[in-house]
């Protein structure tokens, strides 16, 4: 069962998750950043991709975040069927928020929607948002997926109808148009079809920790596509608008189809620990 | 695409020289300024107050840094750009009030190369490029607005040979990220 997992345990591995997340990258998206830039063409474009490649770098050497804006912080918990919990695993998630907040540190970007409050911690009404699933098997998997403001706030939905499926990707096209520099390209664009209005905007979020080169061949075709745009990185032209395009599924009500278009800035920062099931 | 190394204030001859697609490496005083400041800034030119901060010939740079503090010094941990998109309703009235000769940001702005005019540029260093930024952030002079939190107060930052800057917009009338966005648009109406 779980009982080698601890409230501490899930407390210290958040904090660790967080700072891995904040100061690198996974290695299939610098590989990707890697081969924009040698494949690259335009001289402009080359100096973006060589700043983000000695960015990263730098962060890694100095262990610091990669960008100053460390995000909202976004948790997915896969938990094991046969796990059985004695002590409040969300609130060990907002304790290891909190710490890494304050450790890292991480940059406080939580405000009252309204008021514009800083809650200065990271942590508050609803934040860190945290996403459960369960799964089989006796242990639990925690992926930290902090997510900055820039892309996100370029993404977009839109319920289409039931006959429109032909239409999704000039949707997807469009919405990465009107993003143009401002996500900070090369792009990841997630993609998350059916399911319901919500269900659709969570895929499209899951979709953008999918391995960045294993892609179908209706994504690669809507990333050519993409990239045919010459946006390029940052915005200022070339060939690499984005890195990956990755799509979700989930059966949707036979008189709907929501389409949503979660979009990822270069760093696309993720990481996970698998704790428990231990003998 | 010329490389130039230029101090704080820009002068007319810097400003005249530059074009768009010109690297630039920038020495001197930046002050950070986003959605919250340059609201404020409004604020306090409407009901005719003086600001806290000198913006004569000064250069503002669109970032909401990340800083710790050590004893009781501020200190630069990371500090890359933020979109500026977002500035650039606020833009405009600015510029018209107050002579600022350069901004830093990233992905462009929508509607000031008129406005920029004769006057200021706008250069783009690498979204999400914290680490590399802060590396040329010598030193934070102080902090202005400290009331509106972290990311929106108005840092007063040293920097030295900042950059790469990209001049996104140049003070002829010319928007690179403009042009970019117009020839994305034609290739999309052939796609769609």
């Amino acid at each position: 069962m779980a009982g080698d997992v601890s409230y501490d345990i899930v407390v210290n591995s958040v904090v660790e998750i967080l700072k891995e997340a904040q100061t690198g990258l996974p290695q299939d998206v610098t590989d990707a950043l890697r081969k924009a830039e040698a494949q690259e063409s335009s001289p402009i474009a080359k100096e973006q991709l060589e700043a983000i490649l000695r960015n990263i770098d730098i962060a890694s050497r100095k262990q610091i975040p990669l960008c100053q804006d460390t995000g909202i912080l976004i948790f997915f918990v896969e938990i094991g069927r046969e796990v059985r919990l004695d002590f409040d695993l969300e609130a060990a998630i907002i304790e290891g928020a909190r710490i890494a907040t304050e450790c890292i540190p991480l940059r406080p970007n939580a405000v009252d929607p309204l008021t514009r409050h800083n809650t200065g911690t990271n942590t508050g009404d609803g934040i860190p948002d945290i996403k459960y699933e369960f799964v089989e098997g006796n242990q639990i998997k925690i992926t930290a997926a902090p997510k900055g403001a820039g892309s996100e706030n370029m993404s977009a939905l839109k319920m289409f109808n039931p006959t429109e499926a032909d239409r999704i990707r000039e949707f997807v096209l469009e919405t990465v148009l009107k993003a143009g520099g401002k996500p900070c390209p090369p792009i990841i664009v997630g993609i998350g079809i059916g399911g319901s209005f919500d269900k659709a905007a969570r895929l499209s979020k899951l979709a953008l920790l999918e391995d960045t080169d294993k892609m179908g061949g209706f994504e690669r075709s809507i990333l050519k596509d993409i990239n045919a745009l010459g946006i390029g990185p940052m915005g200022l032209g070339g060939d690499s608008t984005a890195l990956a395009v990755h799509i979700k599924k989930a059966c949707c009500h036979t008189a709907s189809l929501p389409v949503a278009v979660n979009i990822q800035c270069w760093a696309n920062r993720h990481a996970s620990v698998t704790l428990g099931g231990g003998k | 695409m010329t490389e130039f190394h230029l101090s704080t204030p820009l002068g007319k001859s810097d400003l005249d020289q530059l074009s768009t697609g010109d690297i630039v490496y920038l020495t001197g005083t930046v002050l950070t300024a986003r959605d919250e400041a340059h609201a404020r800034i409004l604020e306090f030119t409407e009901r005719g107050e003086e600001l806290p901060f000198d913006l004569e010939g000064a250069a503002i740079y669109h970032c909401g840094p990340l800083m710790k503090q050590k004893d009781d010094k501020w200190e630069v941990v990371a500090a890359g750009p933020t979109t500026s998109a977002r500035m650039s309703k606020m833009t405009p009235l600015l510029l018209e009030k107050y002579n600022v000769t350069a901004l830093i940001g990233k992905g462009g702005m929508n509607n000031v190369a008129g406005p920029l005019k004769g006057k200021c540029v706008y250069l783009a260093f690498t979204g999400g490029c914290a680490a590399l930024a802060a590396e040329n952030i010598r030193e934070v002079e102080t902090v202005h607005w400290p009331d509106l939190g972290m990311p929106e107060a108005v840092w007063v930052l040293k920097v030295e040979n900042f950059g790469p800057l990209i001049v996104g917009i140049d003070a002829k009338g010319n928007d690179l990220f403009g042009k970019i966005e117009e020839k994305a648009r034609n290739v999309f109406s052939g796609l769609r």
